[in-house]
């Protein structure tokens, strides 16, 4: 197990180095942050100096050398518009976004992991075809577009809920559904498939042989190994929900580091791009460990090799 | 075993088919024998000869949707358990009637231990404090002879051999005294130095339980070693059935003559080895006449028109064949 997490930490400063490198040439690509932060009449002079002061004169490869020694010190540069560490600007965010995340697992898996488990019992049958609606729907529906639905109907029309920013609970119920509804999708459809090839195994005879109630034999022989393949799609999602909040927090204004990216892509302020990506990236690669981890104590197989 | 002895289980012209977009698999057709009390019966015949789905008929675990048994009746210790609702088999079996899986390899949950696998059968008998439950399991370790058994309860499926979990597998399967057990080709996955192991030990568990075995198989070595009767299936029904050594010393059906040729001698001269030409009919378009006459030697144009019924041989021997005497 020691082995597995110094191999995977490795793997992960070289993924993190290719991470690097793409997101400084490829932000560099969105065009020059000077012309954004200057009014159109800007003299020249003012100009390079500006340029001078954000370190933009220097040739690109250099520039990218010093960014990689500096964020290898743990110096991920200032934000160009925030005015402070971008490194400080994405912690100052990050909470908003986290707390988000659980409450959408948490709506997926309790809808997702039942909704999976009668449709492989009910396989072909009425509740298997909603089931595959369900899924159907929340895979196909973009968040953008199943966000500013539900501001239209619950907060435009009906007025119950508000439709941005952070506030009360209140203020959590449209982001977390919108974010929620994929991963519905996507849990019942793995819970499904994989509780349909457990179902079949001689174990799940035995169990039967043994005169277990059909409830102990689907719900906790079959399921337990049916999870193993969900646990893997946890990890994926949680990424996921990190990284691609970035819709739905720009659509409910919610001050996370979705919309932080957003932001940092607007304006071109490479820094906190290029910081945003290199912490986001830190993040999966740690809850992927972790997952990986977590995978050991549910299926014995993997904890003892 | 007396002929007087008691019958545990009677399988009377027993069904079961599957149903398939393409047809109905007629792969269990007819099937009747009788279990008695504290006997082991073998059930023998080649691959898709339908002997594991009339195991899974008597147990009532047929896979769901696919097969159905249409006809016929298992009569358990006098009742017809056919007839009992799904709740109701659920207490029939694990106490009454059990059943030991092929493959020990698959048998097992992966993701729960040995110890907690033999409790939910254990607490299934007889509700008791876990303390007394654990005690239980370690019993009944010990007496399918596996070393150590207080560590072993703790430990997973994949840290076991296949000979320690198939037994494991007995264990489990008998922690509720039945007293029909069901082997369905028990050894046949495991190494041919712990098949002797377990044969014995099936044997011993069941002089002491006292319980009838319906050991299922295609090795008649294993045959002789087991069982007391014999029943030979061909082609979704029994042909031939009668004591051990009567059927290996006087077969009457052509195919089970023909099931004996073919296993390998070690003493005598050396030669090819006998084969039984053809192929068994499909299940899915049975012939009207005795199913193995396309194969057989002996064949004569009733063969072809009519199924032979059932003729008594000797006491207790019967065979399914028009041509009893005159071969």
């Amino acid at each position: 197990m020691k082995r597995f997490i110094a191999r995977r930490l490795i793997q992960g400063v070289v993924l993190l180095f290719m991470v690097a490198t793409i997101v400084f040439f490829l932000g560099r690509l969105t065009g020059n942050p000077v012309d954004l932060m200057l009014p159109e009449d800007a003299t020249a002079e003012d100009r390079a100096a500006l340029v001078k002061t954000l370190g933009l004169d220097e040739p690109l490869l250099d520039q990218f050398v010093i960014f990689v020694g500096k964020a290898a010190q743990g110096d991920l540069g200032q934000s160009i518009r925030m005015k402070q560490p971008a490194a400080e600007a994405f912690f100052n965010r990050l909470p908003n976004t986290l707390v988000l995340i659980p409450w959408a697992l948490l709506l997926g898996m309790a809808l997702g992991i039942p909704l999976g488990v009668l449709a492989a019992l009910n396989r072909g049958g009425l509740l298997d075809r909603f089931a595959g609606t369900v899924a159907v729907l929340g895979v196909a529906m973009p968040s953008f577009w199943l966000g500013v639905l539900l501001i239209f109907v619950f907060s435009v029309e009906l007025g119950w809920l508000p439709s941005s920013r952070m506030g009360g609970p209140e203020h959590y119920v449209l982001p977390v559904i919108t974010l929620g509804t994929f991963l519905v999708a996507g849990f019942m459809r793995i819970t499904r498939s994989a509780m349909l090839e457990v179902m079949e195994s001689e174990f799940v005879k035995l169990a039967r042989i043994k005169g277990l109630s059909e409830t102990t034999v689907i719900w906790k022989h079959c399921l337990r190994n049916a999870l193993i393949p969900v646990l893997t799609l946890w990890g994926v999602f949680v990424g996921n929900l990190i990284t691609g909040a970035i819709v739905t927090e720009t659509v409910f204004a919610w001050p996370g580091i979705g919309r932080l990216t957003y932001e940092a892509v607007i304006y071109r302020d490479y820094p906190l791009l290029q910081a945003v990506i290199i912490l986001k990236s830190i993040l999966i690669l740690t809850i992927n460990l972790g997952v990986d981890i977590l995978y050991a104590y549910v299926d014995p197989r993997i904890r003892l090799t | 075993m007396s002929d007087s002895a008691e019958t545990i289980l009677d399988v009377r012209d027993l069904h079961t088919h599957f149903f398939l977009r393409r047809g109905v698999v007629k792969a269990v057709d007819g099937v009747s024998f009788t279990l008695r009390k504290g006997e082991v019966l073998g059930l023998v015949g080649e691959s898709g000869c339908g002997k594991s789905l009339t195991a899974l008929s008597v147990m009532r675990l047929l896979p769901k949707g696919a097969a159905r048994t249409v006809q016929g009746e298992i009569v358990l210790d006098g009742e017809n358990i056919l007839k009992r609702t799904p709740s109701q088999m659920r207490e029939i079996r694990g106490r009454k009637i059990s059943m030991v899986l092929q493959d020990p390899q698959t048998s097992l949950n992966p993701v729960f231990t040995i110890g907690d696998q033999l409790r939910e059968a254990l607490v299934r008998r007889a509700p008791a404090k876990l303390k007394e439950i654990i005690k239980q399991a370690v019993a009944a370790l010990r007496r399918v002879d596996i070393a150590a058994p207080e560590q072993r309860i703790g430990q997973y499926p994949h840290q076991m051999s296949g000979g320690m979990k198939q037994r494991v597998v007995g264990a489990i399967a008998i922690s509720g005294e039945p007293e029909v057990l069901i082997a369905d080709e028990p050894t046949t996955a495991l190494d041919v130095t712990i098949q002797l192991q377990y044969l014995k030990l099936l044997k011993r568990l069941q002089r002491e339980n006292g319980m009838a075995i319906l050991f299922i198989t295609h090795d008649f070595g294993v045959v002789a070693r087991m069982c007391d009767r014999v029943a030979v299936m061909y082609a979704g029904r029994i042909v031939e059935c009668g004591p051990v050594k009567q059927i290996f010393e006087a077969p009457s059906h052509p195919y089970t003559r023909a099931l004996i040729a073919s296993v390998p001698k070690m003493t005598g001269t050396r030669g090819r080895l006998t084969a039984i030409d053809g192929q068994p009919p499909s299940l899915m378009n049975l012939p009207a006449g005795c199913r193995f006459a396309s194969r057989c030697a002996h064949v004569e144009p009733r063969c072809l028109e009519a199924y032979p019924g059932t003729t008594q041989i000797g006491a207790d021997h019967t065979a399914d064949c028009w041509k009893i005497g005159s071969i």
